[in-house]
């Protein structure tokens, strides 16, 4: 290990004496060992595209699937699967899989490496005038941690998972006692330590988030001029830090219940499998706030480059931020309504989960405000962010809908939880990062894209997601569960249409994919601010691609320059 | 390159954050003893109290009379039969009574047995004493055993006292038989170690 550190050391000190400002390390070297936030963020994004297609695949089969009531595909693929004919069960289980494989992957494995890791990585360092994160070589260990948990849940697939089939059927919540003595193959311990894994990276990540913001701030730049996107991030790694090491202990609980004879969650022990459900959500509450919020940052910049306006209410912009964080820690039973809770209870986490509500309700209305008397123009980015506005409400709405003990009893467990979650994260979230990626990637890659072929990815997607997601919320309130391959024929209708939307939907991302090829092959080149007037943060008074090490020398941020 | 001071700085913040990730880990862990507690003073959710001769025998009795039904019920794959030995007891608030279930062991290996307990409505959880239950303790029954479990209790009539309360006029007290899967283990090891002498 010595000789290898001093190598290295010595090679570092070559390139000092070359002063060579833009010299950049060999391949492997440089993909592999990174500790450039630049290059991590770009492995975080490539990532999470990848890990997006196979999560988005595997959403086609289930849709593909409900197409029609009755099983018409699962016992096949199962047979395919598992390499023998395959009986009801197996083709379940393939169900509880595919459905465990859908929402980890885009929890764990698209969203937040997207928006944490990859724009995030990306844009905190350059958004505040700082050469790099707090802690490289931490940051290139949360990367590869992510990916080994990727690893470890698509390895899970290839291992029995209880005595149907392969593959862990748990779901992402990996309630017990399905996930305890319900599924008895390994398969579910390697998806728990793929959690593990994607944890701690998380966690490793926002140590260097927060130690990077509050420390590395360039001279100027205090926490009241930091632009939006920033707060955004500063808050989702206060989130991550405070609830992943939850989600730990509970799913530690569960390894230990599952392979060491404890009973936590155990009646026969003395344990209880409700119990898993409080440690699981108060991770799980936030969670949510996690994917979304960096999104509210992104659209925040974009909202206000597009207007040529500074953001409306800026502090209030932030702070609201800070309590929607805040209160999320405290409203984690409205997932566990029908659990029992007392009355009390419910009228307890009924009213806090409304109060959210209020500070969400500041930003919808922040953003309306700063578009209202500016000069907008509709370039791709805004078009995303304005169909973020929409989709992000509609979902919001339902959300109040859904927070009422009462309405809850009678809605929890259908499709219209499915609508509504879906709303604020398939449409909500996943519409964040592409507007992001339209505003970022010329920045990103040094080329631009072809903005005819991002508005018709815009129209394609907008129109295929809804046709997907808003008919659930009739069979939701008709009473259609969820998580079931089968339905009766009276819900045929709506899930047809459901799955033409989804196929909409794929033929959108193919473009998104073109709109890619086309920009590295024939994009033009980017300036270092292609957005003009309205773009006033840090990052657009560097060249695009930005230079391998940026800031040097520290910018010097004026009084009256930001807000 | 970072300054050594701010390399100084960055680590402290780092710490405390990390310091914090483990605070938060060990509340995950604590919340278990927590959950517990919280269910044992309170009653949340019909958890009964427990009490002692010394609180019965303090306690008033009270002319007013509620009616508890009993309620027995077994853990999938659970071998056993148990059931209630009275379907309903009339009983005086604060009035020590005994009721008794009758458990036999249906399999033909001895099985140990936990009891999980609850009583509904929710709110009388916190007035329900039980002074002696079987299901403090595991119990064993050999192959084929039967068993009277007494269980011993009164309604503390400060029940009355509660707005949610005083109009209760039947509470019901149920349990659950789970296996328990660790004495299962437990007692299988001694045997494999017996049939493969060292």
């Amino acid at each position: 290990m010595a000789t290898t550190a001093e190598t290295f050391q010595a090679h570092g000190d070559a390139h000092d004496h070359a002063h060579d400002h833009d010299h950049k390390p060999g391949f492997f070297a440089r993909w592999f060992m990174s500790t450039n936030h630049k290059d991590i963020g770009t492995l975080y994004l490539i990532f999470a595209i990848v890990a997006g297609i196979i999560g988005g695949a595997v959403s086609g089969l289930m849709r593909l699937e409900l197409e029609q009531p009755g099983i018409q595909y699962l016992t096949i693929w199962a047979t395919w699967f598992d390499g023998k004919p395959a009986e009801m069960n197996a083709a379940l289980h393939l169900w509880n899989v595919l459905i465990t494989a859908h929402g980890l992957i885009m929890v764990f494995f698209m969203v937040m490496p997207a928006m944490i890791g990859g724009f995030g990585n990306w844009f905190v360092p350059l958004m505040i005038g700082a050469p790099d994160m707090a802690f490289p070589r931490m940051n290139n260990i949360s990367f590869w941690l992510t990916v080994a948990g990727f690893c470890s849940l698509m390895f899970s697939a290839f291992v029995p998972g209880d005595t149907s089939g392969y593959g862990a059927g748990i779901g992402w919540t990996a309630y017990a006692p399905l996930a305890t003595y319900g599924s008895s193959g390994p398969a579910v311990d390697f998806a728990i330590f793929s959690l593990h894994l994607a944890g701690a990276g998380s966690i490793m990540g926002a140590i260097n988030f927060i130690t990077t913001i509050f420390n590395m701030r360039a001279p100027g730049m205090t926490l009241h001029k930091m632009p939006l996107f920033v707060w955004s991030m500063l808050v989702t790694a206060f989130l991550l830090l405070l609830s992943l090491p939850v989600l730990a202990a509970a799913i530690t609980m569960l390894l230990t219940d599952r392979n060491f004879g404890t009973t936590f969650f155990d009646a026969s022990g003395g344990g209880d499998p409700v119990l898993y459900q409080h440690p699981f959500w108060v991770f799980g509450h936030p969670e949510v706030y996690i994917m979304i919020l960096p999104g509210f940052g992104i659209i925040s910049q974009i909202i206000s480059t597009f207007s040529k306006k500074p953001v409306f209410g800026y502090l209030g912009m932030a702070y609201a931020m800070v309590a929607i964080g805040v209160v999320g820690f405290i409203v984690w039973a409205h997932h566990m309504y029908t659990t029992g809770l007392s009355v009390n209870t419910k009228m307890y986490f009924t009213a806090a989960t409304m109060v959210i509500a209020v500070p969400t309700g500041i930003k919808i209305f922040s953003w309306l405000a700063t578009m209202w008397g500016g000069s907008v123009s509709f370039k791709a980015p805004m078009v995303w962010a304005m169909g973020f506005i929409f989709l992000f409400t509609v979902g919001g709405v339902t959300g109040v809908v859904l927070s009422n003990g009462g309405i809850d009893d009678n809605l929890q467990d259908t499709y219209y939880v499915v609508a509504h979650f879906h709303y604020v994260l398939s449409l909500g979230a996943v519409t964040a990062l592409f507007a992001g990626f339209y505003y970022w990637f010329p920045k990103m890659s040094g080329r631009m894209y072809s903005e005819l072929l991002a508005q018709v990815h815009f129209w394609i997607f907008f129109v295929g997601v809804n046709l997907i997601f808003f008919p659930m919320h009739f069979l939701g309130m008709q009473g259609m569960p969820r998580l079931y391959p089968d339905y009766p024929a009276a819900f045929e209708h709506w899930n047809q249409v459901a799955t033409t939307g989804y196929m909409i939907m794929a033929v959108s991302t193919l473009i998104f994919f073109v709109n890619i090829a086309y920009s590295f092959v024939a994009g033009r080149k980017a300036e270092g601010n292609y957005w003009g007037e309205g773009a006033t943060t840090l990052e657009w008074t560097l060249s695009s691609p930005p230079p391998f090490h940026q800031f040097e020398t520290l910018p010097v941020i004026e009084d009256a320059a930001h807000h | 390159m970072a300054s050594a001071s701010l390399q100084n700085r960055n680590r402290r913040v780092g710490a405390y954050a990390l310091l914090g990730a483990l605070a938060m880990l060990g509340l995950g862990y604590a919340s278990v003893p927590l959950y517990r507690l919280f269910c044992q003073v309170t009653g949340f959710n019909g958890t009964t109290q427990r009490a002692t001769d010394a609180d019965a025998a303090q306690t008033k009795v009270s002319p007013i009379t509620v009616s508890v039904r009993f309620d027995g019920n077994l853990d999938r794959n659970m071998p056993w039969d148990f059931k209630p030995l009275q379907v309903t007891q009339t009983v005086h608030l604060g009035a020590r009574s005994l009721a008794a279930y009758s458990a036999r062991n249906l399999s033909d290996q001895p099985i140990t047995g936990r009891a999980s307990f609850n009583v509904e409505p929710d709110t009388a959880g916190k007035y329900f004493k039980k002074i002696e239950c079987f299901c403090f303790t595991e119990q064993t029954l050999q192959p084929g055993q039967e068993v009277r479990m007494p269980v011993s209790y009164y309604v503390d009539p400060a029940i009355l006292d509660d707005p949610d309360g005083k109009d209760i006029e039947q509470i019901t007290l149920s349990y659950t038989f789970h296996e328990d899967r660790t004495v299962a283990q437990a007692a299988s090891k001694p045997l494999d170690q017996a049939a493969n002498p060292r």
